[in-house]
Parts: C-alpha cells; structure tokens; sequence
C-alpha cells in the first residue's frame, strides 16, 4: 500500500548529479556500482524493509539519475509471490522463505540486516514488561483488561497483521510460541499501520519490527528483555529474524549492482541508521 | 452518413461491446476459478462456516456479515441524512445557494475514499473509543459513519435529479391551494420521485458494499462474527486485500473467490432491480 515513485526532472537530476560529482566524488564510492547503468527497479514486499530500501534507492537515483526505483509494500507473501511470478525483480521477505517456496521459483535469498519484532503499547500505558506466558495469555484472548495486569480498568485492544505478514509469523512463531491468536483482534497492513494504530490507542497492545519502534509508542520488555538494537545484536531478545531481499535465479546488471550496494559499507551504515542490525 | 461518422459510431460499438463481453468475462474467470469449491460443495460450507486457517476453516460467513451489516447501517445512515440534503437543495434553500451546493455535492463525490479513512482514523476513531463504544474505536459504526459520508453524495445526486423531474406545475398548483413548499413535497413531489429516489438508494448500497478502504482502515478487520455494532469486523473486500498474498494453490486463496462471486452477485442483484425500477409505469398523481 506504501508505495513511493520517484520522478525528477530530468534537467534538474543532471545538475544535481553533476554537483555531486565534483564535490562528493571521494564519498560516493559505493555509489560506484551504479555507474553505466540504465532502467528500472520495483521492489515490493515486506514492510519493514521500507525504509532502508528508500533511503538505498533514493541515493542510487541521485547518483545515477537514469536509474529509476520504486518501493511498494504489501507484506512477506506479497514480495515471495511477486518476485516468484517476475513481476518485480527484487521482493523483501521478513522472514526466511520456506524451502518449497525457494524450490518453487528458484529464489536466492540475499539477508542484509537484522531484526527484531518488539511489542510496543501506548506511551502512557503503565504496563511495560510482561512475560511470555502473560503475552500468550493476552494475544488468546485469555486476558481481557489492563486490569490484572496492573495497568488501567480498560479492555485490552489486540492488534495483529495480515496472513501475509513475515513480521506475524515470526512473531506467532517466537513470541506466542505458535499459540492461537484472537480472533477478535483488528488487523493492520503494514509495520507503519501497527505503530500507527498503537500510538493512537492508549489501551492497544500490538507487534512491530524493533526498527520502527520511536518515541510514538512504547517498547514492552519480556520476561525482562527490552526490545532494543543492543539486546537483539547481543542475542538476548530472542524474537528476532533476518531481512531477506530474494531474486528469482542470480541477480544480473543493475538488481546486482543495488544488492551489492547494501551489502557494502555505505549500504550497512543505512541499515544502522534505520535501527537495524547489520551483517557486515 | 460520411465514412467519418460510420467508422466513429463502429468504433463506440466495439467499445460498448467490449466493456459488455469484459463483464461478463470476469464472471466467467471468478466462476472458472472457484470450480473446485463448487465440485467438492465446499462453496456453501465456505458461506455458512468461520474463518479459523489453524483449525482448518476458511469460511467467510464473518465476512458476509460484517460486509452486509456494515453497508446496511450506513445506509440506514446516509438515506435520511440525503435525503434532507436533496430537499433542501431542490426546495429551502436561498436560490443562489442552490447552484454552488450542489457543485460542492459533485465535488464530494471525487474525494478518494482513503482521505475520508484518513481523517476518520484520527478523529473519529478517537471520539468513537473514549465516548461511545469503548474497545478500540475500530469498530462497525464507525466504518458505517464513514461509508454514509462517502455515499451520500451520490445518492444526493440521484435525490435532486428525481426531484427536479417532478413538473413544476404540479408543486405550483399545491401552492395555489393554499399548501406549503414543505406539503407539496411530501405530498406531491416525493411520491412522484420515488423511483429514482430508489434507484439512488440502491446505487448507494452498492457503493457501500463495494468500498474496500474504510472497511479495511476503519472496520477493525477481525475474523470473529461480530455481535454488534460495536464489534471490530471484516467485510468481504477487506477480506480479499489481506488475504489475496496467500500461496495460490492453498484453501485461503480460495476462498477469495467465493468472496468475490459473493459481491459480484450482489452488484448485479443492484443492478438489475435499478433496471427494473426503471420499467416501473410512473404513477400519476393521484
């Protein structure tokens, strides 16, 4: 549903481009890989890649202005199922594809980061640390109100994502060690939706990737482990998973020359600066 | 006729044709893709059971619900409310007014539906937590609220449009006798338009039930069938959009289908009452 087009004047890009050029040249060394390279990349998937994607492909762009990016989101599924069927060269997945997945569409997986998925509830809620029994009891529908667990006498809103969501299954998979989840909990799409819909309801409790969680909703502590970039690198926060981008069969030309870029050391410093985990 | 105005009227021929055979393709296509729950009878199984993918049940009776009492409320919302909006625009407004309001009415019509979300989701999801249905605000009601935002513009069209048809005669003669503006219109002028106040109806239910972003904004999207208008719940076409990333050949994708014959059913049951309404021998006044 995020999607982002990038189209510039194409005067404007050159000059920019060339200003670049004489000034930046001795920073722009990963850029590099863009050099000589012509046309368009959609990238589509999951949702928590969304910001490291725009921040890579916006550079691309400026340093190459004939290249052309664009992001969309849509989930895990969406990006598996869209690369498989080539109708995007790059599809994100937050969590490892399945080896029938893999064997089905000849996927290569390229992970660049690390992530946790942190459960955040909002700002003023007094409840900010929970066990993971406590959290099974919550998500089932078992406990009902902020009540008992020491909070205010308000129901508890359960927030949950879409079947296509990387971020739910690893959450379902780590956090509710696959225990149900209500059936009376709302549905977002996105990682920006659930922090959205968090930081806007003071009795919510819901689940994003530790790279988004900001100041706009609190992150909840289990069995006393925060979900910070600290402890997920540390290994203590144990719900965590690899960012995957997958191509169908090895990646060529300029989709090769964008995953090298965020594997080099300018393309790991935007995944560090997102609140990500690099792997180099 | 010239070859110019021959070859135009073959070429808006071909147009009407295809936008025609286009239809009734994807009814074919929807159909031909839901062949396997029809063979196994699993289309009416998946009609009347929950959705519950870890128990293995992928039906869409929560959805029908939530599509169909969501759309109902809303027009049990917006009619009333167009319906004043059309009388005043036709009858009790100042006459320079008239012009300028219903262009602002045109106008609403165009706002995308995901501004109107938008907005709600601040505003009236808020409002709808801390002061009338407690839970989280995403609720029934409030996508109903929405929806009736979004539809009355166009049933306010319709309203005005039938209104006006009604020969101006007939309210002068109401006047004449001594009536007032407000006597002609119950009396004279609303059963008169009745029609077309109907097929403006319908249209609105249409709109209401094939909306997806407030729905899947606004409506909260859980699975279980909702026990009333304060419940969070899922309608058909949000239903399609979170599920429609599920792997092709599983259960899930299918039901889909089911859902999509579902409203398009629906839409054409619409369509085709409007028709009929329209064949309808306008009564004269008694």
């Amino acid at each position: 549903m995020i999607r982002q087009f990038a189209k510039s004047n194409f005067l404007t890009a050159c000059l920019l481009a060339a200003s670049f050029l004489f000034s930046f040249q001795a920073l722009a060394g990963d850029l590099d890989l863009f050099r000589g390279y012509k046309g368009a990349i959609s990238i589509s998937g999951g949702t928590a890649h969304i910001p490291v994607m725009k921040e890579a492909a916006k550079r691309a762009m400026t340093a190459n202005p004939d290249i052309q990016i664009t992001i969309a989101g849509g989930g895990t599924g969406v990006g598996i199922k869209q690369v498989g069927e080539k109708m995007v060269q790059i599809g994100n997945a937050g969590r490892k594809p399945t080896e029938a997945e893999i064997k089905q569409h000849g996927l290569v997986l390229f992970q660049w980061a690390i992530d946790g998925v942190g459960v955040v509830v909002h700002p003023q809620n007094q409840v900010q640390a929970l066990t993971f029994s406590q959290l099974q009891d919550i998500y089932a529908g078992k406990t009902v109100n902020w009540k008992e667990l020491g909070g205010v006498d308000r129901a508890i809103n359960l927030y949950t994502r879409d079947q296509a969501s990387g971020t739910r299954e690893v959450f379902a998979g780590k956090a509710l060690n696959k225990g149900a989840v209500s059936p009376r909990a709302n549905v977002v799409v996105s990682n920006g939706a659930m922090k959205t819909a968090v930081a806007n309801d003071p009795y919510g409790i819901g689940y994003v990737s530790v790279g988004h969680i900001d100041s706009s909703v609190a992150p909840v502590a289990l069995d006393g482990v925060k979900p910070t970039e600290d402890n997920v690198r540390a290994g203590k926060y144990k719900v965590a998973r690899g960012l995957y981008s997958l191509t169908a069969g090895e990646p060529r030309g300029l989709v090769k020359a964008f995953l090298d870029y965020l594997f080099s050391p300018s393309g790991q410093q935007i995944v560090i600066d997102k609140g990500f985990i690099p792997v180099r | 006729m010239s070859i110019f105005s021959r070859i135009v009227e073959r070429l808006f021929s071909l147009a009407a044709a295809g936008s025609a055979l286009l239809t009734i393709a994807v009814f074919l296509l929807l159909l031909y893709l839901a062949l396997p729950l029809f063979e196994q009878g699993g289309f009416w199984a998946l009609i009347r059971s929950p959705w519950d993918p870890g128990a293995g049940l992928y039906g869409i009776y929560p959805m029908l619900i939530g599509s169909l009492s969501i759309a109902f409320l809303a027009l049990l919302i917006g009619f009333p409310l167009s319906l004043g909006g059309a009388f005043f625009i036709t009858c009790f407004a100042p006459l320079f007014l008239r012009r300028h309001l219903l262009n602002l009415v045109r106008l609403l019509t165009g706002v995308p539906t995901v501004v109107y979300s938008f907005a709600a989701l601040f505003l009236l999801v808020p409002f709808l937590r801390e002061h009338l249905t407690g839970g989280s605000g995403l609720n029934i009601l409030g996508a109903a609220l929405m929806l009736a935002v979004l539809i009355a513009p166009t049933m306010i069209i319709f309203f005005v449009d039938a209104l006006r048809r009604v020969p101006s005669g007939y309210l002068q003669a109401v006047t004449a006798l001594g009536g007032s503006p407000g006597q002609g219109l119950v009396y004279i002028a609303l059963p008169l338009a009745w029609p077309g106040i109907l097929n403006g109806l319908l249209l609105g239910l249409g709109r209401a039930m094939g909306d997806t972003m407030i729905s899947l904004m606004i409506a909260g999207n859980a699975v279980a069938l909702p026990g009333s208008m304060m419940d969070s719940a899922r309608t058909l076409t949000a239903h399609i959009a979170l599920v429609i990333a599920a792997d092709v050949s599983s259960l899930e994708f299918q039901s889909i289908f089911a859902c999509g014959i579902l409203l398009y059913l629906f839409t054409a049951l619409l369509v085709l009452m409007v028709r009929l309404l329209g064949k309808f021998p306008k009564r004269s006044p008694g």
